[in-house]
């Protein structure tokens, strides 16, 4: 599945034009990504967390020249599957 | 933000929608995405990350508090995986392709599937 299929069931669902029902799924995801990157954490319920860990510097190789390297500092982001959302795909 | 605070959002960048408009188009978003992850398919959103579906086998597990061991079931779960644009966003990083060759460790691209990674990782290990 890709954004063009969410764009379709948004389509056949609301009736607005193809054109229109892009705009808002790119802006769904874009509202999304600033406020990550704001560093606040995105909680959709029923669907799940994406949520925002800082990472401290560590120790590291790399493992083709066994080198030792320092990995910097940094923040990743993570996603938390809602209970709702584990039931779907593990259905009893 | 809460997907409350989404669907406010949208609401206010498209004020030819109404509040249950933008209300039923976040809903179908997260909707659409839940149920081809129940398929068990993929998803990927360009420069926002890919959804995957993993078997997870059965195990022995433990009850923390008695001790005793339990059989935890095998499961699917859902993983997900930040694509690189986001990735670099959230992190503070340029997200222009120059800066990005040196650091990039993992060298990943959002198209790469796990066959391919695994490809990969066959060829060069």
């Amino acid at each position: 599945m890709t954004k063009a299929d969410i764009v379709e069931r948004i389509y056949e669902k609301v009736g607005f034009s193809k054109k229109e029902a892009t705009d808002v799924v790119e802006s769904i995801f874009e509202i999304i990504k600033a406020h990550l990157e704001r560093g606040e954490k995105i909680k959709i319920s029923g669907f799940g967390n994406f949520v925002l860990n800082t990472k401290r510097p560590r120790k590291g190789r790399n493992p083709q020249t066994g080198e030792e390297i320092v990995i910097s500092g940094r923040r990743v982001l993570s996603f938390k599957p809602s209970p709702v959302l584990k039931k779907a795909i593990n259905p009893l | 933000m809460t997907k409350r605070d989404l669907i406010e959002e949208v609401a206010q960048q498209y004020p030819r929608f109404s509040r249950r408009d933008a209300e039923v188009i976040v809903n179908a978003v997260f909707d659409s995405m839940t149920d081809a992850l129940a398929k068990g398919e993929r998803i990927e959103i360009r420069g926002f990350g890919s959804f995957i579906v993993k078997q997870r086998p059965s195990r022995e597990g433990r009850n923390p508090r008695t001790g005793t061991v339990v059989s935890v079931a095998a499961k699917k779960v859902p993983l997900f995986k930040v694509g690189k644009e986001l990735r670099l966003r959230v992190d503070d990083q340029p997200t222009d392709a120059e800066g990005l060759a040196v650091e990039d460790e993992t060298a990943d691209d959002e198209d790469e599937t796990e066959e391919d990674a695994s490809m990969r990782r066959g060829v060069s290990g």
